[in-house]
């Protein structure tokens, strides 16, 4: 299903040719408004005129979170102020917020990007768009919103947190679609088990829209058999515009970047080359509409392999791999790289544990250590000590092939890993000396 | 037979305090407990005058609980009454998981609590063999 069908199914060359056009636009646009740019562009003796077509992007240099936090607040708006209809903030976890700012023309276009995420899996104005997604500074709430309300869903803007109350009105109001974080939907899933309730039977729920964390194909599946749904994975980051750069297809293989509006590339994050189609690297984003704080060959730190091929939907627009993660949360464990998302992969694959685990960074001398928390599910409990050593052993043992290194495990408890009402905390770092 | 509680639980001191106090509380008297413990975890067993509602009370608290069926043996003081059961067991090739035993509150009577591989086989080589089993019903009495 399309939202804008014109759009959507461009065939390459005339996506290339508009991606080519909106280009010489915006480099001309932010090298009359932003200093930054001009600066950045006279460094790397680049001029607009220099931009002919898409293909002549990899001249220009490139935007880092490093810029944003360096004109903090304002100064890399390239509108004044009475332009600027919203600001969305991102929550810096070190320091200073990353700061947004929208023209009404930008939150036309993220409005427009958002009505697409959302028909892409299914939905229409038939819908009943339950939005638990976070409303405030953090995008995801309001995005879902106005997107939902301009296909024509019933938006319930639930925000996040409050479970009980989520599982009241799920049941009561019958939200068709769901959008939050994949770890929040199978928490529901859980709580409404534990409520009484039969997610399958007592939700209609038909529709997941999943972003905001790495989640895995194996989770998919927990998710999708917890909640009976299609469970979708949304892909998106503030400083584009929010949720809506990229949605998966009823065919859920990747989501597709709507890159008439956010070109993609993917670089080497070593060298800042491109890397060869079906390579994994670093995403790039250059925002090719945007007015209020354009952003040209943005670095995103996240991982992930780009497929342009058509998709058996029909769009060409490309196809984002599931995200191993950004690079932020890769963690190096004795000199390997290791994503959370991997272990949570052969998590799933067990269905002897549950959808939460913790994994604690610890020192064994000079060594790093990883353990895995791991939650059982009540099922796998034992009164022999034999049985749940072997469960241990087998987990550990299909980890350290994953992973390539030798890690711990630790069973625990059901119930006691602390779930989360938004991102889930999944690392515990205990190294103390970093 | 009779039935045990068994309880997963993190390795620590709080842990068994919050089980037994939920007991207590629901006024369940525990008649025999033992934990086998590992680095990070530990498997409380518990036989108790009423298992059944033992079970559901911690199951309510979302303690990790399972209930299962064991044999209670009654075993005289006579010197060899527990060796004797282990030679029958393995004459049989039955093999014993884990035992533990206790004692009445008056002192007056030892049981063995047995846990099987083969429990119904177990329990009938046992009772040929005229090794009396005993029940949750009696052991609710003592
Ligand atoms: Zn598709």
């Amino acid at each position: 299903m399309y939202w804008n069908k014109e759009a959507e199914t461009l065939k390459p060359d005339e996506l290339k040719r508009l991606q080519g056009k909106r280009l010489r636009k915006l480099v001309k646009y932010v090298y009359d408004r932003s200093a930054l740019y001009r600066n950045k562009f006279k460094e790397a003796g680049i001029k607009p005129a220099d931009i002919k077509e898409i293909s002549d992007i990899t001249k220009l240099p490139y935007t880092t979170k490093q810029d944003l936090r360096d004109n903090y607040p304002f100064n890399m708006f390239c509108v004044p102020m009475e332009e600027i209809v919203r600001i969305h903030a991102s929550s810096g976890t070190t320091g200073k917020p990353t700061v947004v700012g929208y023209t009404r023309n930008d939150i036309d276009m993220w409005t427009e990007a958002m009505a697409r995420t959302i028909v892409a899996p299914g939905g229409s104005k038939k819908d009943i768009l339950h939005n638990a997604y976070g409303y405030g500074l953090f995008t995801g709430g309001l995005g879902f919103h106005y997107g939902g309300e301009r296909v024509g869903c019933a938006v319930i803007p639930v925000s996040g947190g409050n479970t009980k109350r989520q599982l009241l009105l799920l049941k009561d109001f019958g939200g068709t679609i769901l959008s939050c974080t994949p770890s929040y939907s199978i928490y529901l899933a859980e709580a409404a088990v534990n409520e009484g309730m039969d997610p399958k039977e007592d939700f209609k729920l038909r529709v997941g829209i999943f972003g905001a964390e790495p989640w895995s194909n194996a989770m998919r599946k927990r998710i999708e058999d917890a909640l009976d749904i299609k469970a979708t994975d949304v892909y998106g980051l503030s400083e584009i515009c929010g949720p809506g750069v990229a949605q998966e297809c009823e065919e859920q293989a990747g989501a597709h970047i709507w890159s008439d509006h956010f070109y993609p590339e993917v670089i080497d994050p070593n060298t800042g080359e491109q890397v060869g189609e079906g390579e994994q690297g670093e995403l790039v984003f250059t925002t090719l509409t945007k007015e209020g704080i354009p952003l040209i060959r943005y670095r995103t730190r996240d991982l992930t392999v780009l497929d342009h091929e058509k998709c058996a939907c029909g769009r060409y627009h490309p196809r984002m791999l599931r995200i191993r993660g950004r690079s932020d949360d890769m963690l190096i464990i004795r000199g390997v790289n290791v994503f959370p998302s991997q272990i949570e992969h052969v998590l799933m694959k067990f269905s002897d544990f549950a959808a939460h685990y913790l994994l604690v960074l610890g020192k064994k001398g000079p060594l790093d250590t990883l353990t895995v928390k791991a939650e059982v599910t009540p099922e796998v409990i034992s009164d022999k000590v034999k049985d749940m050593m072997k469960l241990k052993a087998a987990l550990k043992s299909e980890l350290e092939q994953a992973l390539g290194i030798s890690i711990d495990v630790e069973l625990v408890e059901p119930g006691t890993i602390p779930r989360s009402e938004g991102k889930a905390v999944r690392i515990k770092d205990e190294r103390g000396d970093l | 037979m009779i039935k045990q509680i068994s309880i997963f639980m993190k390795n620590e001191p709080g842990r068994l305090l919050k089980v037994t106090k939920i007991l207590a509380d629901s006024g369940i008297d525990i008649r025999a407990l033992t934990v086998a413990e590992t680095a990070d975890f530990g498997i409380l067993r518990l036989i108790v005058n009423e298992p059944d509602k033992a079970y559901r009370v911690l199951k309510e608290k979302e303690i990790a609980v399972v209930e299962h069926d064991v044999l209670g043996v009654e075993v005289n003081d006579r010197p060899g009454g527990l060796a004797r059961i282990a030679e029958i067991l393995n004459n049989e090739g039955i093999n014993i998981e884990y035992m533990y035993a206790f004692v009445t509150k008056s002192h007056e009577k030892a049981y063995v609590v047995l846990r099987l591989d083969d429990l119904e086989k177990g329990k009938k080589i046992l009772e040929k063999k005229g090794i009396r089993l005993v029940t949750t019903e009696e052991l609710s009495e003592i």
